[in-house]
Protein backbone atom coordinates (compact mmCIF):
# COMPACT_ATOMS: atom_id res chain seq x y z
CA UNK A 1 0.00 0.00 0.00
CA UNK A 2 1.46 3.37 -1.02
CA UNK A 3 1.39 6.04 1.76
CA UNK A 4 0.43 9.26 -0.69
CA UNK A 5 -3.60 9.63 -1.04
CA UNK A 6 -5.08 9.53 -4.76
CA UNK A 7 -4.89 13.77 -4.68
CA UNK A 8 -0.89 13.33 -4.04
CA UNK A 9 -0.78 10.90 -6.50
CA UNK A 10 -2.07 13.43 -9.20
CA UNK A 11 0.02 16.25 -7.83
CA UNK A 12 2.72 13.96 -7.95
CA UNK A 13 2.13 12.66 -11.75
CA UNK A 14 1.97 16.25 -12.82
CA UNK A 15 5.23 17.52 -11.34
CA UNK A 16 7.22 18.71 -13.97
CA UNK A 17 10.56 17.61 -12.47
CA UNK A 18 9.31 14.02 -12.96
CA UNK A 19 10.59 11.84 -15.83
CA UNK A 20 9.25 12.38 -19.24
CA UNK A 21 8.80 10.48 -22.18
CA UNK A 22 11.95 12.26 -23.99
CA UNK A 23 14.27 11.04 -20.46
CA UNK A 24 13.08 7.26 -21.13
CA UNK A 25 14.02 7.79 -24.47
CA UNK A 26 16.88 9.00 -23.60
CA UNK A 27 18.04 6.44 -21.22
CA UNK A 28 16.27 3.36 -21.77
CA UNK A 29 16.92 3.55 -25.91
CA UNK A 30 19.82 4.11 -28.30
CA UNK A 31 20.26 4.66 -31.69
CA UNK A 32 16.65 6.54 -31.58
CA UNK A 33 15.67 7.94 -35.05
CA UNK A 34 13.27 11.19 -34.70
CA UNK A 35 10.02 10.72 -36.88
CA UNK A 36 8.52 13.60 -37.32
CA UNK A 37 4.60 15.05 -39.06
CA UNK A 38 1.65 13.18 -39.89
CA UNK A 39 1.94 13.66 -44.20
CA UNK A 40 -0.54 16.06 -43.91
CA UNK A 41 -0.15 19.17 -42.81
CA UNK A 42 1.75 19.58 -39.88
CA UNK A 43 4.51 18.08 -36.98
CA UNK A 44 2.67 17.79 -33.60
CA UNK A 45 5.64 17.76 -31.35
CA UNK A 46 3.06 16.85 -27.97
CA UNK A 47 3.65 13.31 -29.81
CA UNK A 48 7.65 11.94 -29.48
CA UNK A 49 7.92 9.32 -31.68
CA UNK A 50 10.89 7.45 -33.73
CA UNK A 51 12.59 4.18 -34.40
CA UNK A 52 15.33 3.13 -31.46
CA UNK A 53 16.97 -0.02 -30.43
CA UNK A 54 15.55 -1.60 -26.95
CA UNK A 55 18.82 -3.89 -26.13
CA UNK A 56 19.72 -4.30 -29.72
CA UNK A 57 16.30 -4.97 -31.12
CA UNK A 58 14.33 -2.04 -33.32
CA UNK A 59 11.48 -0.88 -32.04
CA UNK A 60 9.06 1.72 -32.63
CA UNK A 61 8.66 4.01 -29.72
CA UNK A 62 5.69 6.47 -29.23
CA UNK A 63 5.03 9.08 -26.17
CA UNK A 64 3.22 12.46 -25.12
CA UNK A 65 6.01 15.15 -24.51
CA UNK A 66 4.90 17.84 -21.62
CA UNK A 67 8.49 19.34 -21.59
CA UNK A 68 10.03 20.91 -18.27
CA UNK A 69 10.80 24.67 -18.84
CA UNK A 70 8.19 26.86 -19.80
CA UNK A 71 9.67 27.28 -23.11
CA UNK A 72 9.14 23.86 -23.90
CA UNK A 73 5.93 23.50 -22.58
CA UNK A 74 4.64 26.10 -24.95
CA UNK A 75 6.37 24.16 -27.63
CA UNK A 76 4.87 21.03 -26.80
CA UNK A 77 1.41 22.40 -26.11
CA UNK A 78 2.12 20.93 -22.56
CA UNK A 79 1.74 17.45 -23.66
CA UNK A 80 -1.81 18.00 -25.18
CA UNK A 81 -1.90 16.78 -29.10
CA UNK A 82 -4.25 17.68 -31.75
CA UNK A 83 -5.56 15.37 -34.57
CA UNK A 84 -2.07 15.51 -36.13
CA UNK A 85 -0.43 14.57 -32.88
CA UNK A 86 -2.24 11.01 -33.16
CA UNK A 87 -2.02 11.03 -36.78
CA UNK A 88 1.76 11.03 -36.77
CA UNK A 89 1.00 8.34 -34.35
CA UNK A 90 -0.92 6.66 -36.35
CA UNK A 91 1.64 6.53 -39.27
CA UNK A 92 4.41 5.29 -36.80
CA UNK A 93 2.23 2.53 -36.07
CA UNK A 94 1.70 1.25 -39.36
CA UNK A 95 5.52 1.37 -39.95
CA UNK A 96 5.76 -0.78 -36.77
CA UNK A 97 3.33 -3.13 -38.21
CA UNK A 98 4.79 -3.03 -41.78
CA UNK A 99 8.35 -4.00 -40.54
CA UNK A 100 7.23 -6.09 -37.56
CA UNK A 101 8.98 -3.63 -34.74
CA UNK A 102 7.47 -4.08 -31.35
CA UNK A 103 5.78 -0.85 -30.16
CA UNK A 104 6.55 0.80 -27.21
CA UNK A 105 4.12 3.86 -25.75
CA UNK A 106 4.92 6.08 -22.76
CA UNK A 107 0.95 8.42 -21.40
CA UNK A 108 1.71 11.34 -20.10
CA UNK A 109 -0.97 14.11 -21.03
CA UNK A 110 -3.53 15.92 -19.08
CA UNK A 111 -5.47 15.27 -22.42
CA UNK A 112 -6.15 16.00 -26.15
CA UNK A 113 -6.16 19.35 -27.04
CA UNK A 114 -9.34 21.14 -26.74
CA UNK A 115 -8.49 24.19 -29.29
CA UNK A 116 -10.47 25.00 -32.45
CA UNK A 117 -8.22 24.20 -35.17
CA UNK A 118 -7.93 20.74 -33.66
CA UNK A 119 -11.52 20.22 -33.98
CA UNK A 120 -11.59 21.77 -37.12
CA UNK A 121 -9.29 19.02 -38.22
CA UNK A 122 -10.92 16.42 -36.27
CA UNK A 123 -9.54 15.24 -33.04
CA UNK A 124 -12.19 12.81 -32.18
CA UNK A 125 -12.06 11.37 -35.99
CA UNK A 126 -7.90 11.44 -35.24
CA UNK A 127 -8.24 9.55 -31.51
CA UNK A 128 -10.79 6.96 -32.93
CA UNK A 129 -8.65 5.75 -35.34
CA UNK A 130 -5.44 4.77 -33.12
CA UNK A 131 -7.98 2.99 -31.23
CA UNK A 132 -8.98 0.97 -34.29
CA UNK A 133 -6.02 0.82 -35.52
CA UNK A 134 -4.12 -0.14 -32.15
CA UNK A 135 -6.44 -2.97 -31.88
CA UNK A 136 -5.58 -4.48 -34.76
CA UNK A 137 -2.00 -4.49 -34.81
CA UNK A 138 -0.09 -7.99 -35.19
CA UNK A 139 2.99 -6.35 -33.29
CA UNK A 140 3.50 -6.27 -29.49
CA UNK A 141 2.37 -3.55 -27.95
CA UNK A 142 3.39 -2.37 -24.44
CA UNK A 143 2.31 0.89 -23.08
CA UNK A 144 3.30 2.58 -20.09
CA UNK A 145 1.66 5.06 -18.19
CA UNK A 146 4.24 6.78 -16.20
CA UNK A 147 2.70 10.49 -15.14
CA UNK A 148 -0.78 11.49 -15.98
CA UNK A 149 -3.66 9.35 -18.11
CA UNK A 150 -6.21 11.53 -19.01
CA UNK A 151 -8.91 11.17 -20.72
CA UNK A 152 -9.04 10.07 -24.88
CA UNK A 153 -5.79 11.57 -25.37
CA UNK A 154 -4.26 9.11 -23.03
CA UNK A 155 -6.08 6.13 -24.13
CA UNK A 156 -5.13 7.19 -28.26
CA UNK A 157 -1.32 5.21 -27.35
CA UNK A 158 -2.71 2.60 -24.66
CA UNK A 159 -4.58 0.25 -26.48
CA UNK A 160 -1.54 -2.33 -25.65
CA UNK A 161 -1.45 -5.66 -25.25
CA UNK A 162 -0.14 -4.94 -21.71
CA UNK A 163 -0.73 -1.47 -19.68
CA UNK A 164 1.86 -0.84 -17.00
CA UNK A 165 1.65 1.97 -15.00
CA UNK A 166 3.96 3.83 -12.25
CA UNK A 167 3.31 3.50 -8.98
CA UNK A 168 2.18 7.29 -8.49
CA UNK A 169 1.11 7.57 -11.95
CA UNK A 170 -2.51 8.66 -12.39
CA UNK A 171 -5.17 7.56 -15.80
CA UNK A 172 -8.65 8.50 -15.39
CA UNK A 173 -11.80 9.37 -17.71
CA UNK A 174 -11.36 13.02 -17.12
CA UNK A 175 -9.16 15.14 -15.26
CA UNK A 176 -10.37 15.53 -11.73
CA UNK A 177 -11.01 19.24 -12.14
CA UNK A 178 -12.85 18.68 -14.95
CA UNK A 179 -15.02 15.69 -13.40
CA UNK A 180 -15.71 17.73 -10.72
CA UNK A 181 -17.13 20.55 -12.95
CA UNK A 182 -19.19 18.03 -14.85
CA UNK A 183 -20.77 16.16 -12.32
CA UNK A 184 -20.95 18.82 -9.14
CA UNK A 185 -20.65 21.92 -11.09
CA UNK A 186 -17.42 22.91 -9.18
CA UNK A 187 -13.89 22.22 -10.45
CA UNK A 188 -12.47 23.41 -7.01
CA UNK A 189 -13.90 20.14 -5.70
CA UNK A 190 -11.08 18.17 -7.19
CA UNK A 191 -9.97 16.75 -4.17
CA UNK A 192 -13.30 14.71 -3.51
CA UNK A 193 -12.96 13.93 -7.09
CA UNK A 194 -9.64 12.46 -6.54
CA UNK A 195 -11.08 10.06 -3.96
CA UNK A 196 -13.83 9.06 -5.97
CA UNK A 197 -12.48 8.38 -8.95
CA UNK A 198 -10.14 4.85 -8.32
CA UNK A 199 -7.66 6.77 -10.78
CA UNK A 200 -4.66 5.41 -8.89
CA UNK A 201 -2.23 2.19 -10.06
CA UNK A 202 -3.60 0.13 -7.34
CA UNK A 203 -7.31 0.62 -8.17
CA UNK A 204 -6.49 0.39 -11.78
CA UNK A 205 -4.65 -2.38 -10.94
CA UNK A 206 -7.85 -4.48 -9.52
CA UNK A 207 -10.21 -3.17 -11.81
CA UNK A 208 -8.04 -5.23 -14.39
CA UNK A 209 -7.27 -1.81 -17.10
CA UNK A 210 -4.02 -2.33 -16.03
CA UNK A 211 -1.67 -5.20 -16.13
CA UNK A 212 1.35 -4.32 -13.46
CA UNK A 213 2.53 -1.52 -11.19
CA UNK A 214 5.94 -0.66 -11.60
CA UNK A 215 7.58 0.65 -8.09
CA UNK A 216 8.78 4.17 -7.61
CA UNK A 217 11.32 5.35 -5.41
CA UNK A 218 10.25 7.03 -2.16
CA UNK A 219 9.51 10.14 -2.55
CA UNK A 220 8.18 9.66 -6.20
CA UNK A 221 9.69 8.97 -9.28
CA UNK A 222 11.60 12.67 -9.96
CA UNK A 223 13.37 11.52 -6.48
CA UNK A 224 15.69 9.15 -8.54
CA UNK A 225 15.44 8.80 -11.81
CA UNK A 226 18.24 6.16 -12.09
CA UNK A 227 16.01 3.89 -10.40
CA UNK A 228 12.72 4.30 -12.12
CA UNK A 229 14.44 3.71 -15.60
CA UNK A 230 16.15 0.88 -14.11
CA UNK A 231 12.47 -0.71 -13.19
CA UNK A 232 11.04 0.74 -16.43
CA UNK A 233 13.50 -1.16 -18.40
CA UNK A 234 13.54 -4.50 -16.47
CA UNK A 235 9.79 -4.50 -16.85
CA UNK A 236 9.67 -3.53 -20.62
CA UNK A 237 12.41 -6.38 -21.41
CA UNK A 238 10.17 -8.67 -19.27
CA UNK A 239 6.87 -8.42 -21.12
CA UNK A 240 8.27 -7.87 -24.48
CA UNK A 241 10.03 -11.14 -23.95
CA UNK A 242 6.93 -12.78 -23.10
CA UNK A 243 5.22 -11.11 -26.17
CA UNK A 244 7.71 -12.86 -28.24
CA UNK A 245 6.80 -15.90 -28.16
CA UNK A 246 3.10 -15.12 -29.00
CA UNK A 247 2.07 -15.44 -32.58
CA UNK A 248 1.03 -12.57 -34.59
CA UNK A 249 -3.00 -13.61 -35.06
CA UNK A 250 -2.78 -14.37 -31.10
CA UNK A 251 -0.96 -10.78 -30.72
CA UNK A 252 -4.29 -9.27 -31.89
CA UNK A 253 -6.60 -11.16 -30.58
CA UNK A 254 -5.06 -11.12 -26.71
CA UNK A 255 -5.29 -7.62 -27.06
CA UNK A 256 -8.52 -7.04 -28.17
CA UNK A 257 -9.98 -9.54 -25.37
CA UNK A 258 -8.46 -7.80 -23.16
CA UNK A 259 -10.24 -4.52 -23.66
CA UNK A 260 -13.50 -6.43 -24.90
CA UNK A 261 -13.49 -7.58 -21.03
CA UNK A 262 -13.32 -3.92 -19.38
CA UNK A 263 -16.78 -3.74 -17.66
CA UNK A 264 -17.93 -7.11 -19.44
CA UNK A 265 -17.84 -9.45 -16.29
CA UNK A 266 -20.70 -6.54 -15.28
CA UNK A 267 -23.20 -7.33 -17.72
CA UNK A 268 -22.59 -11.15 -17.96
CA UNK A 269 -23.91 -12.37 -21.16
CA UNK A 270 -27.54 -13.80 -21.27
CA UNK A 271 -27.82 -15.02 -24.90
CA UNK A 272 -29.91 -11.99 -25.54
CA UNK A 273 -28.47 -11.96 -29.52
CA UNK A 274 -30.65 -14.12 -31.81
CA UNK B 1 -42.01 -10.51 -43.86
CA UNK B 2 -41.64 -11.23 -40.15
CA UNK B 3 -41.15 -14.59 -40.31
CA UNK B 4 -37.61 -14.98 -40.04
CA UNK B 5 -37.96 -12.92 -36.88
CA UNK B 6 -39.90 -15.10 -35.66
CA UNK B 7 -38.97 -18.28 -36.08
CA UNK B 8 -36.67 -19.05 -33.32
CA UNK B 9 -39.75 -18.56 -31.25
CA UNK B 10 -39.00 -15.19 -30.29
CA UNK B 11 -41.61 -12.75 -31.24
CA UNK B 12 -40.88 -9.50 -31.53
CA UNK B 13 -42.16 -6.83 -29.47
CA UNK B 14 -43.09 -3.51 -30.66
CA UNK B 15 -44.38 -2.20 -27.58
CA UNK B 16 -41.84 0.03 -26.22
CA UNK B 17 -41.93 1.67 -30.32
CA UNK B 18 -45.62 1.73 -30.38
CA UNK B 19 -45.35 3.54 -26.91
CA UNK B 20 -43.00 6.19 -27.83
CA UNK B 21 -44.93 6.91 -31.10
CA UNK B 22 -48.32 7.32 -29.30
CA UNK B 23 -47.15 9.48 -26.50
CA UNK B 24 -45.94 11.66 -29.11
CA UNK B 25 -49.45 12.35 -30.39
CA UNK B 26 -51.08 12.66 -27.40
CA UNK B 27 -50.49 15.84 -26.48
CA UNK B 28 -52.19 18.09 -28.53
CA UNK B 29 -51.29 21.51 -27.24
CA UNK B 30 -49.21 23.76 -29.59
CA UNK B 31 -45.14 23.45 -29.58
CA UNK B 32 -42.97 26.25 -29.38
CA UNK B 33 -39.60 25.92 -31.30
CA UNK B 34 -37.09 26.97 -29.55
CA UNK B 35 -34.98 28.23 -32.62
CA UNK B 36 -37.46 30.03 -34.83
CA UNK B 37 -39.73 31.07 -31.35
CA UNK B 38 -42.82 30.41 -33.62
CA UNK B 39 -45.74 27.50 -32.34
CA UNK B 40 -47.40 25.11 -34.29
CA UNK B 41 -49.77 22.15 -33.53
CA UNK B 42 -48.19 19.09 -32.19
CA UNK B 43 -49.49 16.78 -34.66
CA UNK B 44 -47.78 18.69 -37.16
CA UNK B 45 -44.40 18.55 -35.07
CA UNK B 46 -45.01 14.57 -34.94
CA UNK B 47 -46.28 14.09 -38.58
CA UNK B 48 -42.26 15.20 -39.39
CA UNK B 49 -41.13 12.83 -36.60
CA UNK B 50 -40.48 16.18 -33.95
CA UNK B 51 -38.93 18.73 -36.80
CA UNK B 52 -40.46 22.68 -36.53
CA UNK B 53 -42.96 22.81 -39.00
CA UNK B 54 -41.48 26.61 -39.93
CA UNK B 55 -38.36 26.59 -39.76
CA UNK B 56 -37.14 22.63 -39.73
CA UNK B 57 -35.57 22.50 -36.71
CA UNK B 58 -34.49 19.22 -35.38
CA UNK B 59 -35.83 18.54 -31.99
CA UNK B 60 -33.82 16.14 -30.09
CA UNK B 61 -35.68 12.64 -29.90
CA UNK B 62 -35.96 9.47 -27.97
CA UNK B 63 -34.10 6.14 -29.20
CA UNK B 64 -37.55 4.39 -29.27
CA UNK B 65 -39.53 6.89 -31.26
CA UNK B 66 -36.58 7.69 -33.49
CA UNK B 67 -37.06 3.35 -34.19
CA UNK B 68 -40.57 3.69 -34.45
CA UNK B 69 -40.67 5.80 -37.49
CA UNK B 70 -37.60 4.59 -39.23
CA UNK B 71 -37.85 0.76 -39.32
CA UNK B 72 -40.43 -1.31 -41.27
CA UNK B 73 -43.00 -1.40 -39.32
CA UNK B 74 -43.16 -4.69 -37.46
CA UNK B 75 -39.81 -5.43 -38.36
CA UNK B 76 -38.32 -4.34 -34.56
CA UNK B 77 -36.50 -7.01 -32.40
CA UNK B 78 -35.02 -5.62 -29.35
CA UNK B 79 -31.59 -6.95 -28.43
CA UNK B 80 -30.14 -6.93 -24.64
CA UNK B 81 -33.07 -5.44 -23.48
CA UNK B 82 -31.98 -6.71 -19.84
CA UNK B 83 -28.89 -5.52 -19.93
CA UNK B 84 -28.62 -3.08 -17.12
CA UNK B 85 -26.31 -0.39 -16.13
CA UNK B 86 -23.61 -0.83 -13.44
CA UNK B 87 -21.92 1.08 -10.57
CA UNK B 88 -18.30 0.13 -10.14
CA UNK B 89 -17.32 3.30 -8.41
CA UNK B 90 -19.82 3.22 -6.08
CA UNK B 91 -20.42 6.40 -7.16
CA UNK B 92 -22.45 8.47 -4.44
CA UNK B 93 -26.04 8.71 -5.54
CA UNK B 94 -25.58 6.85 -9.01
CA UNK B 95 -27.90 4.06 -8.86
CA UNK B 96 -30.70 6.43 -7.67
CA UNK B 97 -30.41 8.51 -10.19
CA UNK B 98 -30.33 5.63 -12.44
CA UNK B 99 -33.56 4.39 -10.98
CA UNK B 100 -35.17 7.82 -11.42
CA UNK B 101 -34.43 7.84 -14.50
CA UNK B 102 -35.91 4.98 -15.74
CA UNK B 103 -39.11 6.23 -14.28
CA UNK B 104 -39.19 9.21 -15.81
CA UNK B 105 -38.08 8.34 -19.24
CA UNK B 106 -39.19 4.71 -19.09
CA UNK B 107 -35.64 3.52 -20.41
CA UNK B 108 -32.82 1.24 -18.53
CA UNK B 109 -29.92 2.74 -20.31
CA UNK B 110 -28.97 5.42 -22.87
CA UNK B 111 -28.94 2.59 -26.02
CA UNK B 112 -31.57 1.25 -27.33
CA UNK B 113 -30.14 -1.94 -29.76
CA UNK B 114 -32.19 -3.99 -32.14
CA UNK B 115 -32.85 -6.20 -35.46
CA UNK B 116 -34.97 -4.23 -37.76
CA UNK B 117 -35.51 -3.32 -41.24
CA UNK B 118 -35.61 -0.49 -43.48
CA UNK B 119 -37.21 -0.85 -46.86
CA UNK B 120 -36.79 -4.61 -46.57
CA UNK B 121 -33.23 -4.43 -45.74
CA UNK B 122 -32.03 -6.11 -42.92
CA UNK B 123 -29.53 -4.44 -40.42
CA UNK B 124 -28.64 -3.97 -36.66
CA UNK B 125 -29.37 -1.08 -35.24
CA UNK B 126 -28.16 0.31 -32.32
CA UNK B 127 -29.58 4.12 -30.81
CA UNK B 128 -28.35 6.38 -28.53
CA UNK B 129 -30.94 8.39 -26.41
CA UNK B 130 -29.73 11.90 -25.14
CA UNK B 131 -32.75 12.05 -22.50
CA UNK B 132 -31.33 9.60 -20.45
CA UNK B 133 -27.85 10.94 -18.81
CA UNK B 134 -27.33 12.93 -21.96
CA UNK B 135 -27.12 9.25 -23.52
CA UNK B 136 -23.01 9.05 -21.90
CA UNK B 137 -21.83 5.82 -22.56
CA UNK B 138 -20.84 3.75 -19.34
CA UNK B 139 -20.11 -0.07 -19.56
CA UNK B 140 -23.82 -1.11 -20.41
CA UNK B 141 -24.10 1.14 -23.55
CA UNK B 142 -20.07 0.29 -24.75
CA UNK B 143 -20.99 -3.16 -24.32
CA UNK B 144 -24.69 -2.75 -26.29
CA UNK B 145 -22.92 -1.02 -29.01
CA UNK B 146 -20.24 -3.79 -28.94
CA UNK B 147 -22.71 -6.84 -28.71
CA UNK B 148 -24.66 -4.67 -31.78
CA UNK B 149 -21.77 -4.81 -33.70
CA UNK B 150 -20.76 -8.95 -32.88
CA UNK B 151 -24.53 -9.53 -33.82
CA UNK B 152 -24.00 -8.05 -36.89
CA UNK B 153 -20.83 -9.93 -37.76
CA UNK B 154 -22.67 -13.17 -37.09
CA UNK B 155 -25.35 -12.79 -38.59
CA UNK B 156 -23.35 -10.94 -41.67
CA UNK B 157 -25.91 -8.00 -41.69
CA UNK B 158 -24.61 -4.38 -42.17
CA UNK B 159 -24.69 -2.01 -38.57
CA UNK B 160 -26.26 1.13 -38.46
CA UNK B 161 -25.65 3.14 -35.22
CA UNK B 162 -27.16 6.31 -34.37
CA UNK B 163 -25.16 8.80 -31.86
CA UNK B 164 -26.22 11.27 -29.62
CA UNK B 165 -23.98 11.62 -26.57
CA UNK B 166 -22.67 13.72 -24.22
CA UNK B 167 -19.16 11.55 -23.97
CA UNK B 168 -18.08 9.06 -21.36
CA UNK B 169 -20.19 8.63 -18.58
CA UNK B 170 -18.54 10.27 -15.62
CA UNK B 171 -19.76 8.17 -12.58
CA UNK B 172 -18.23 4.99 -14.46
CA UNK B 173 -14.87 6.08 -14.41
CA UNK B 174 -12.20 4.71 -16.23
CA UNK B 175 -14.14 1.85 -17.45
CA UNK B 176 -16.42 4.13 -19.41
CA UNK B 177 -13.11 5.49 -20.77
CA UNK B 178 -12.26 2.44 -21.82
CA UNK B 179 -15.57 1.42 -23.69
CA UNK B 180 -14.06 4.23 -26.43
CA UNK B 181 -11.45 1.31 -26.83
CA UNK B 182 -13.93 -1.91 -26.74
CA UNK B 183 -16.12 -0.28 -28.95
CA UNK B 184 -13.67 1.05 -31.64
CA UNK B 185 -11.96 -2.11 -31.59
CA UNK B 186 -15.24 -4.21 -32.00
CA UNK B 187 -16.10 -1.88 -34.97
CA UNK B 188 -12.76 -2.31 -36.63
CA UNK B 189 -12.93 -6.53 -35.88
CA UNK B 190 -16.39 -6.04 -38.19
CA UNK B 191 -15.43 -3.78 -40.80
CA UNK B 192 -12.40 -6.13 -41.19
CA UNK B 193 -14.62 -8.86 -41.64
CA UNK B 194 -16.27 -6.07 -44.46
CA UNK B 195 -19.48 -5.30 -42.45
CA UNK B 196 -21.10 -2.43 -43.71
CA UNK B 197 -20.99 0.60 -41.07
CA UNK B 198 -23.53 3.75 -41.48
CA UNK B 199 -22.45 6.04 -38.30
CA UNK B 200 -25.17 8.60 -37.95
CA UNK B 201 -24.62 11.32 -36.07
CA UNK B 202 -27.45 13.31 -34.56
CA UNK B 203 -27.59 16.35 -31.74
CA UNK B 204 -25.07 16.36 -29.72
CA UNK B 205 -22.62 13.63 -30.17
CA UNK B 206 -19.10 14.96 -28.32
CA UNK B 207 -16.52 13.59 -26.32
CA UNK B 208 -15.83 10.15 -26.10
CA UNK B 209 -18.34 8.68 -28.14
CA UNK B 210 -16.93 10.99 -31.06
CA UNK B 211 -13.46 9.70 -30.44
CA UNK B 212 -14.57 6.18 -30.77
CA UNK B 213 -17.36 4.25 -32.68
CA UNK B 214 -18.96 7.36 -33.91
CA UNK B 215 -16.54 8.59 -35.91
CA UNK B 216 -15.56 5.11 -37.48
CA UNK B 217 -18.55 5.03 -40.07
CA UNK B 218 -17.62 3.47 -43.22
CA UNK B 219 -20.72 6.29 -44.92
CA UNK B 220 -20.91 8.89 -41.82
CA UNK B 221 -24.10 11.20 -42.17
CA UNK B 222 -25.71 13.24 -39.75
CA UNK B 223 -28.64 15.51 -39.17
CA UNK B 224 -28.72 19.14 -39.88
CA UNK B 225 -27.60 21.44 -37.22
CA UNK B 226 -26.34 18.78 -34.90
CA UNK B 227 -23.43 19.60 -33.20
CA UNK B 228 -20.30 17.50 -33.21
CA UNK B 229 -16.88 17.65 -31.75
CA UNK B 230 -14.88 16.39 -29.38
CA UNK B 231 -14.29 18.53 -26.98
CA UNK B 232 -17.47 21.13 -26.00
CA UNK B 233 -17.87 24.42 -27.64
CA UNK B 234 -17.34 26.04 -23.88
CA UNK B 235 -14.51 24.24 -22.59
CA UNK B 236 -12.86 25.33 -26.10
CA UNK B 237 -13.87 28.97 -25.12
CA UNK B 238 -12.32 28.28 -22.14
CA UNK B 239 -8.85 26.97 -23.22
CA UNK B 240 -8.42 29.62 -26.22
CA UNK B 241 -10.12 32.70 -24.66
CA UNK B 242 -12.13 33.66 -27.56
CA UNK B 243 -15.48 33.32 -29.05
CA UNK B 244 -16.15 30.57 -31.39
CA UNK B 245 -18.08 31.67 -34.82
CA UNK B 246 -21.69 30.88 -35.32
CA UNK B 247 -22.07 27.40 -36.89
CA UNK B 248 -18.58 26.21 -35.08
CA UNK B 249 -18.90 22.08 -35.13
CA UNK B 250 -21.93 22.41 -36.05
CA UNK B 251 -23.15 19.12 -38.84
CA UNK B 252 -22.70 21.50 -41.72
CA UNK B 253 -19.62 22.60 -40.76
CA UNK B 254 -18.23 19.20 -40.60
CA UNK B 255 -19.72 18.51 -44.00
CA UNK B 256 -17.47 21.37 -45.04
CA UNK B 257 -14.49 20.22 -43.33
CA UNK B 258 -14.47 16.79 -44.50
CA UNK B 259 -15.78 14.75 -41.73
CA UNK B 260 -19.49 13.49 -43.35
CA UNK B 261 -20.40 12.10 -46.42
CA UNK B 262 -24.09 13.83 -46.59
CA UNK B 263 -26.21 15.48 -44.14
CA UNK B 264 -30.04 14.10 -43.73
CA UNK B 265 -33.01 15.32 -43.09
CA UNK B 266 -34.80 13.83 -40.46
CA UNK B 267 -37.72 12.87 -42.81
CA UNK B 268 -35.07 11.55 -45.43
CA UNK B 269 -33.38 8.75 -43.12
CA UNK B 270 -35.04 6.01 -44.60
CA UNK B 271 -35.60 6.72 -47.86
CA UNK B 272 -31.11 7.83 -47.59
CA UNK B 273 -30.39 4.12 -45.56
CA UNK B 274 -32.74 2.48 -47.48
CA UNK B 275 -30.66 3.49 -50.86
CA UNK B 276 -27.37 2.77 -49.22
CA UNK B 277 -28.41 -0.43 -47.83
CA UNK B 278 -29.34 -1.22 -51.43
CA UNK B 279 -26.08 -0.34 -52.86
CA UNK B 280 -24.02 -2.62 -50.54
CA UNK B 281 -26.32 -5.83 -50.97
CA UNK B 282 -24.12 -7.69 -53.52
CA UNK B 283 -20.83 -8.43 -51.85
CA UNK B 284 -21.17 -5.61 -49.02
CA UNK B 285 -22.39 -7.90 -46.22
Amino acid sequence: MSVYTPEQKVKLARYPGRPGTADYIQNLFTDFFEQRGDRQCRDDSSILGGVARFHGRPVTVIGHRKGRTMEEKLRFNFGMPGPEGYRKAQRLMRQAEKFGRPIITFIDTPGAYPGRDAEERGQGEAIAQCLALMSSLTVPVVAVVIGEGGSGGALALGVANRVLMLENAVYSVLSPEGFASILWKDASRSGEACSVMKLTAQDLRSSGVVQAVLKEPEGGAHTDPQAVYRTVDAALRRELAALGRVNKRSLARQRYQLFRSMGQDLHPARGAAV
Amino acid sequence: MNLFFTRRGKKENTEPLKAAWEDQITSQSPKTCPACGQASPADQWHKRGQVCPKCGYHAPIGAYYRLSFLLDPGSFQELDRDLLPADPLDFPGYPQKLSDLEQSTGMMEAAVSALGSIEGHRAVFAVLDSSFLMGSMGTAVGEKITRAAETAQRQRLPLIIFAASGGARMQEGILSLMQMAKTAAAIQRFQSARGLYISCLTHPTTGGVTASFASLGDVMLSEPGALIGFAGPRVIEQTIHEKLPAGFQRAEYLLEHGFLDQVVPREQWRSVLGQILSLHEKGGR
